[in-house]
This record gives C-alpha cells, structure tokens and sequence, in this order.
C-alpha cells in the first residue's frame, strides 16, 4: 500500500504514543493492538514492525495476533462503517437478505470497501440486540428490525448529507471566485 | 473480633449515606429510561433526550435518570416513572410523542396514561403488576431482580438495595466459610458446563502458590445470548461484588474482567463502577478497613469465540492468540501466567452476593436439587415476548415459550427452539415438556450453552441452521485440533450442498460419521459441541435433510436455492402496485391483464414484495421446488412448471 505524504510520519507517531502509555510487556501486546486500530481504524504493516521492536517479539507474533482476532482489521477502513449482525436471531429474522441488499446496493461484498472509500461492509457474530433483529450498527448506532427497504433509507439518508455538505461548501467557492 | 466490627461499622456508614440519598430521591417524581444496547437501538437516547429538553424547558421539578435493562426487550423503549402518590409504573414502546405527552399528562397534571402502561413495579389498588401476567407468575428474578430499576452508574443504588452487604458478611465470615457456603449452596457454572463453583474455587484455593487470580468471563460470543451484556450494563456492581468474594475465599489480589469488545457500553459502566467501588474503599486495599486487598482490570476481548473457552481466555490476557491448551492442568492449579486461577462467568458470580446474604439453604430450596438456582434465557427469534427471562430450574420449555414468552408470532405452529448456541442443539415439539435444567437437556443431545433460547416456527429451515451454525464454527475455529479445523469445514461444504439441492443420499451418514470424529478429536469445548446443532437436526428432523435431498425441496421455504417467488394471478389485484415499489431490482412488472408477475432471472429472492403485499391479498408466494429457471416471465414459467 502506498502511504500519502505525511501518513508514515502520523502512523510512527501515534504508535510511539501508544507505545508510551501502556507498559512494554507481552500482556499488553492486545491493548496496544485495539488502541492503535481505534486510532488510526486499521493495523498498518508498519505498525506492526515498529510493536515488534518495542516489545522484542518477533514480527511474526504481532502479526499472528493481528490475524486470529476478529475484531482486527490489515486495511483502512471506509469512512462509513456498516456492520451486519449475524447471529443466530438475526439470521432466523432475515439478516443474510440484509447483507445480501447492501452487497448489492453496495457493490461490494462483505469485508470489502467501496472504491471511493465511503463505506465498508462487514459483518459480526452478534452484537447482543436478539430481541430487536435483525440489527445492523451503522457508525456505532444500532438499527434495530432492517428491512431491505430500511437499507435503502440509511444509504440514502447519507446520501443526503453529504450532498449537504456539498452545499455548505459550494456558496464559499462562488464567493471565491466572484471575488 | 474488633475487626470484623470495623468492617461492618464501615459497610453500614456507607450504606447509611446512600439510603440518605436514595430516599431523597423518591421525594420527588423519578424518570427511569431504560438504555442498555437494546434500548438503545430501539430509541431510548431520543426518548431521554425529550424527557429531559421537556422537563427543563417547562422548569418541572423532576429527576431523569438512565437505568439498564429490565428483559422485556420486545417493548423497547421501556421508561419507568415513580411519582409520589401514584404507583410507580412501567411504560413500553415509547417514542418521542410519547414521552412528551407523559410529560404534560402525567408529570404536569396527575393522569399517568393507563393506557400506554404495561405494569405497576409494586401491588397497588390501581394497576395491575408485572406479578399478574403469566411472565410475571413463572419468572423468579435472583441475579436481574435490580436490573433496570437502579442505576448502573451510581453505587449508592447498589448500596442501598442490600449492595455490598454481602461482601462485608463474607470478609466477617472468614474465607473458608464462605468456601463451605458456595460449595453447600451446589450452585453450578452458568458458562454452559454447569460446573460445581465451590470445587472451583476449593481447588484453587488448596492450590499452592503466592499469587493467585480471579477472572471474570464475560466473553459472551454465543449468537443469541445476550444476558451477561444486559447484565454488566444493567447492573455490574452485582458482577464486581461477586468477584471480590470470590478472590477473597481463594487468596487472590488481581482479578480480570474479560469482555467483548463488541460491548462498548458494557465496558463504560464497568469502567465507571470500578472507579465508585474504589472510591468507597470496596476495591483496592484493605478492603472496608479489613486486611484484604484487591483490585480489578477490565481486559477488552477482540472478538474471537473460541476465547470463551477457559485456556484460550488466559492465553488471551497474557498477549497470544487464543488457542486452547490441554487441560489438565486446569486453571485452579496453573492458569493465568501458570499461576492458580478462577475463571467464572458473569451470571455465576451474580449469585455469589445473593449466596452469601440469604445462605446456602435459601439457594438450595429453589429450583431442582441437582441444579439448584434460576436460568436466564435470551429469548429471541420467532417469540412475542423477547427478551430476557429468569426462571426456575426445572421450568419447561412449554411455559418458557408460551406462557413467559406468549407465545409464537403469528399464532404460527411451533417447530423448534435452538437453545445453548452453537454447542447446544434444535429440540423439536416432543421436548415441550422437559423440564429445564444441565442434565436434562444434555441428555436431549443440546445444553444450558449461555442461555441463548431461539424460537423456530414452521418458516424456518432445519437444514439451513444447522448449516449457520457450522459456518460461524467452521470460522471461529482456532485451527489447533485437525477434527475440528478441517472437520467442520468438510460438514460445513456438505450442508452447503445439501441447502443448495446438490445433497447425495449417503450424505446424512457421512455427516453423523464427520460428527462423531469432531467430537472425538477436538480438545476444547468448542470442537467437542461444535457437531450437536448438526447431530439433533437430523435426529429430530431427519425428513427435513431427506426432502432436501431427494426432492429438491426445502419444506420450510428458506433455502435460497430450492425455492421460487411468484405470484399468483387469482390473489393479486389490478389496483395494487405495491410490490412494484417493493423490489429493489425491477424483477415485478405489470402484465398486459394490470395483475403483477416476476422475471424469475432478475427476482434476487429478497422478500420484500412478500412483506409488501398487503394482507388481503396475500399474493406473493414462494414455491418449492423452485420454478425451473430460464428466464422469462413467471406466466411462461409457471405455465411450463405445471405442463
């Protein structure tokens, strides 16, 4: 993966960050791990190498760790993160057809991200909600009871938005250029 | 002597004060809403959100307060108010117009809304109790009894509902009678295997080593279980007072609490709770003036199932991949960092308290003698009444699922309840009257597993749960055992064909052969059960496989594969264009008569235009075997399906 100017810097950076705050031990291999991802959203390579160094493991535990949990992830994410729930529940109540309409609207399959880095698609093993399925955790919020006509509406609300957005800035551009 | 009147001289001072503050509480009007996950989900943050802009911008004298989850799911948001002079009552389903009409009627001008209330939490002459209704008659609550009703952010709720009481009679008591106690009390690990806590904790504490440790499992990865979480949002002081005694009776100074990360709000209140109880020296050293110290750190799982699994858990915390080690030597003799260790689920350790504060006799006469105590189940799938529900041991599965649960949606025949995960198993109607407890359903082929209860009906393909069941082992495998790796693989591909109508009759054999081996050749836990979702489809459903396989059909109508949509022309209505709207791909179009049809090879089999379909028609159909598929129209098809 090629880095964009500046990326490398910020990834070592927070890394050493990270590295300060919790100890140097091999118990604290996995914290450090979650908190670097809950930074920058991934694992890259390069982190990987720099907790290797620090904690004097071998390459190859970081990375076996990195691998065996679920909750991991080797690439960035979109900016929007879907997750479908597929617990047992879920999956009575429907949750595959939710996947399959966000596969399709999508374009991408699960695990995947959307080629202009909007959105990205996963799913998860339950995220406790049985009683509302099936569920998707859209950003963090839970939508309880989808339906595929409910999928369409969360693309489309952020759709909305960031045609919104688009507005605000477009006034400031004009400005821009009468001036 | 003296010390053990210092340590309840302390207890009682910190009681005193949250009674103080909890009684002045009830001086004025309360507001409970209910945000654990669940509730959240459903809305309750905008259901606060209003109570609070409402009750501020009208300078009401009024106390909104966020509390966990009190079970009854299906009625998410649940918002409790208490308002001197009235019953305090429970309110389902609210929404934004809702509480604000609460605000205006109730808090405003004395009417509480009967209409809109489920229950009163206290007799009363006016409105019916939770007591009153058939959940309410079966449901005994122990460990959820405060659930939903204090708030999980504030100890003084805890304290002043008899929190802690017990951890100050235990520290009076002694460790090895408190050991006596829980091993008298015959309460059995609520993880799944139901195994004696007291022996656990015995053996542990005979083990020989200076450094010992607690830890608390609370890596709930079953799919459909979800009571730890509801637990550990709801009320965690319950969990943190149940470890502290446990570390107390064995010997240890450090304890774990191991939670997934897939609970973000679980850890939050953990993390709050920890804080309090430090705070009022109930945590940290010498604990309520008493010579034992302690403390308490949350380690975040990330997301690995086989991490429930004990070895795998401790492999975890100490930094490595979480893969099983043989057992013995087990945890109580050399676990975390080879030390002794207990590891306990969240919903054992709830009982702890309890234990302890009524005695072992209490907890022996509830329940059946083998398995004395309650259950929590998750209640979900195809229910009325999800939710979560604690019951006696011994309860049957009939009551749980119609008289606690009210029974199937739709009014739909009863088919199945998938009960304990993906270890335990499908039992069919014949198994209504069991009664509940560890033995009993292992002797059925399922297990207590977590306490995960779905409810299958006559829509649901025995089949196809067997085959999700594989596929979420077959993923979650750590791959150390070659039965289990590559096993649930192979049983995962033929369930797979089978679902997809390529199954081959000798494939039920090959299956139950593959099943035993796993069973056989696996180490943990989660080889060993990986097989009985597979095992108990086939012993109680077998005709369900062979209809799969030799007609190519699948008599729920839920395998993809084996069905079609169509719609039938008698039932559909010219002014209707609903399910046109309906589909996502455009399949629907209107033929030359105005009634609907689909192109079969568009039709991407989503169910919308089934829900869509208004109930007095009821037009849209699935068939199977499927409409032998070569584009077109559904006429054309329809037409050559019946030549």
């Amino acid at each position: 993966m090629e880095f964009q100017d500046g990326e490398a810097e910020v990834i070592r950076a927070e890394v050493d960050g990270v590295l300060q705050r919790h100890g140097l031990e091999r118990e604290n291999l996995i914290p450090i791990l979650q908190d670097i991802q809950s930074r920058l959203g991934y694992l890259p390579k390069e982190a990987m190498q720099q907790i290797s160094e620090a904690l004097k493991i071998p390459e190859v535990d970081v990375y076996s760790v990195g691998t065996f949990y679920n909750q991991f992830r080797l690439n960035p994410p979109g900016k929007h993160q879907i997750k479908v729930c597929m617990g047992t529940a879920c999956h009575m109540m429907g949750g595959h057809i939710i996947l399959e309409s966000f596969e399709r609207r999508l374009e991408i399959k699960e695990g995947e991200t959307t080629s202009d880095r909007e959105f990205s698609l996963e799913r998860v093993a339950c995220v406790g909600c049985c009683a509302l399925a099936p569920v998707v955790v859209v950003d963090e919020k839970v939508e309880a009871k989808v339906s595929p006509i409910r999928v369409d509406g969360i693309l489309l609300a952020f759709e909305i938005e960031s045609k919104k957005s688009e507005e605000i800035e477009k006034p400031v551009e004009e400005e821009g250029r009468t001036q | 002597m003296s010390a053990t009147g210092t340590i309840i001289q302390a207890y009682e001072s910190l009681k005193k004060a949250a009674v103080i503050k909890v009684e002045a509480l009830k001086q004025k009007p309360l507001v409970l809403v209910g945000t654990a996950t669940c509730g959240r989900a459903a809305g309750a943050l905008n259901v606060l959100q209003t109570f609070r802009d409402e009750i501020s911008c009208r300078n009401l004298d009024v106390e909104v307060k966020e509390v966990g989850c009190i079970g009854h799911c299906y009625a998410e948001p649940v918002v409790i108010i208490a308002k001197p002079g009235f019953p305090a009552l429970c309110y389902g389903s609210v929404d934004e117009g809702m509480a604000g009409r609460l605000v205006t009627d109730f808090l405003i001008n004395d009417d509480p809304c009967y209409e809109f209330a489920m229950a009163a939490l206290e007799p009363n002459d006016q409105f019916p109790t939770f007591a009153d209704f058939p959940r309410g008659v079966y449901e005994k609550k122990i460990i959820l009894a405060d659930c939903g009703l204090i708030d999980p952010e504030d100890i003084d709720h805890y304290i002043a509902h008899d929190g802690y009481a017990a951890l100050a009679k235990a520290l009076s008591m002694g460790p090895a009678e408190v050991l006596e106690e829980i091993k008298n009390s015959k309460l059995r690990g609520r993880g799944g295997a139901g195994f004696p806590t007291g022996l656990k904790w015995e053996a542990c504490r005979n083990a020989s080593g200076d450094q010992k440790y607690v830890i608390c499992n609370a890596d709930e990865g079953d799919p459909g279980a979800f009571m730890d979480r509801a637990i550990l949002e709801s009320n965690p002081h319950q969990v943190l007072e149940g470890l502290i005694i446990a570390a107390y009776t064995v010997g240890a100074e450090q304890g774990y609490i191991y939670v997934r990360a897939e609970y973000p709000l679980a850890v939050t209140r953990i993390r709050t709770a920890l804080e309090q109880a430090r705070e009022r020296h109930l945590l940290g050293e010498s604990i309520l003036g008493s010579n034992f110290n302690f403390d308490i750190k949350i380690f975040q799982g990330s997301g690995a199932f086989v991490c429930g699994e004990e070895t795998a858990l401790i492999a975890s915390i100490e930094g490595f991949a979480g893969v099983p080690n043989h057992r013995p030597p087990y945890p109580a003799h050399a676990g975390l960092h080879s030390k002794p260790t207990v590891i306990n689920n969240v919903k054992t350790l709830s009982y702890v308290p309890h234990i302890i504060r009524n005695g072992s006799d209490w907890f022996k006469s509830i329940g059946t003698p083998d398995s004395p105590g309650t259950a929590v189940f998750a209640l979900a799938g195809k229910v009325v009444s999800t939710g979560l529900a604690e019951v006696l041991m011994g309860t049957t599965l009939r009551t749980l699922v119609y008289d606690v649960g009210n029974g199937i949606k739709e009014d739909k025949p009863f088919k199945a309840v998938q009960i304990g995960g993906p270890s335990g198993g499908c039992l069919p109607e014949s198994a209504l009257d069991l009664p509940i407890d560890f033995d009993s359903l292992q002797q059925a082929g399922a297990m207590m597993g977590s306490g995960g209860l779905v409810v299958l009906d006559e829509d649901d393909c025995m089949v196809e749960i067997a085959r999700f069941f594989l596929d979420f082992t077959q993923k979650e495998s750590c791959g150390k055992c070659t039965f289990c790796r590559l096993g649930t693989k192979q049983m995962l591909d033929i369930l797979t064909e089978i679902t997809e109508g390529r199954g081959k009759p000798e494939d039920i054999d090959l299956l139950w052969e593959l099943a035993e081996d796993i069973k056989a050749g696996s180490l943990c836990g989660l080889g060993k059960t990986a097989p009985n979702p597979v095992l108990t489809t086939i012993r109680y459903f077998r005709h369900e496989y062979e209809a799969h396989i030799q007609e190519g059909r699948c008599p729920a109508l839920m395998c993809k594969e084996l069905i079609s949509y169509a719609i039938i022309p008698e039932k559909c209505s010219k002014l209707c264009n609903v399910c046109i709207g309906s589909c996502p791909v455009e399949a629907i179009y209107t033929r030359d008569d105005m009634l609907k049809a689909i192109y079969l090879d568009k039709c991407v089999k989503c169910n919308s235009c089934m829900v869509a379909c208004p109930p007095q028609y009821k037009a849209v159909v699935k068939v199977s075997p499927p409409i032998v598929e070569r584009g077109g129209s559904q006429d054309e098809q329809l037409s050559n399906h019946n030549n």
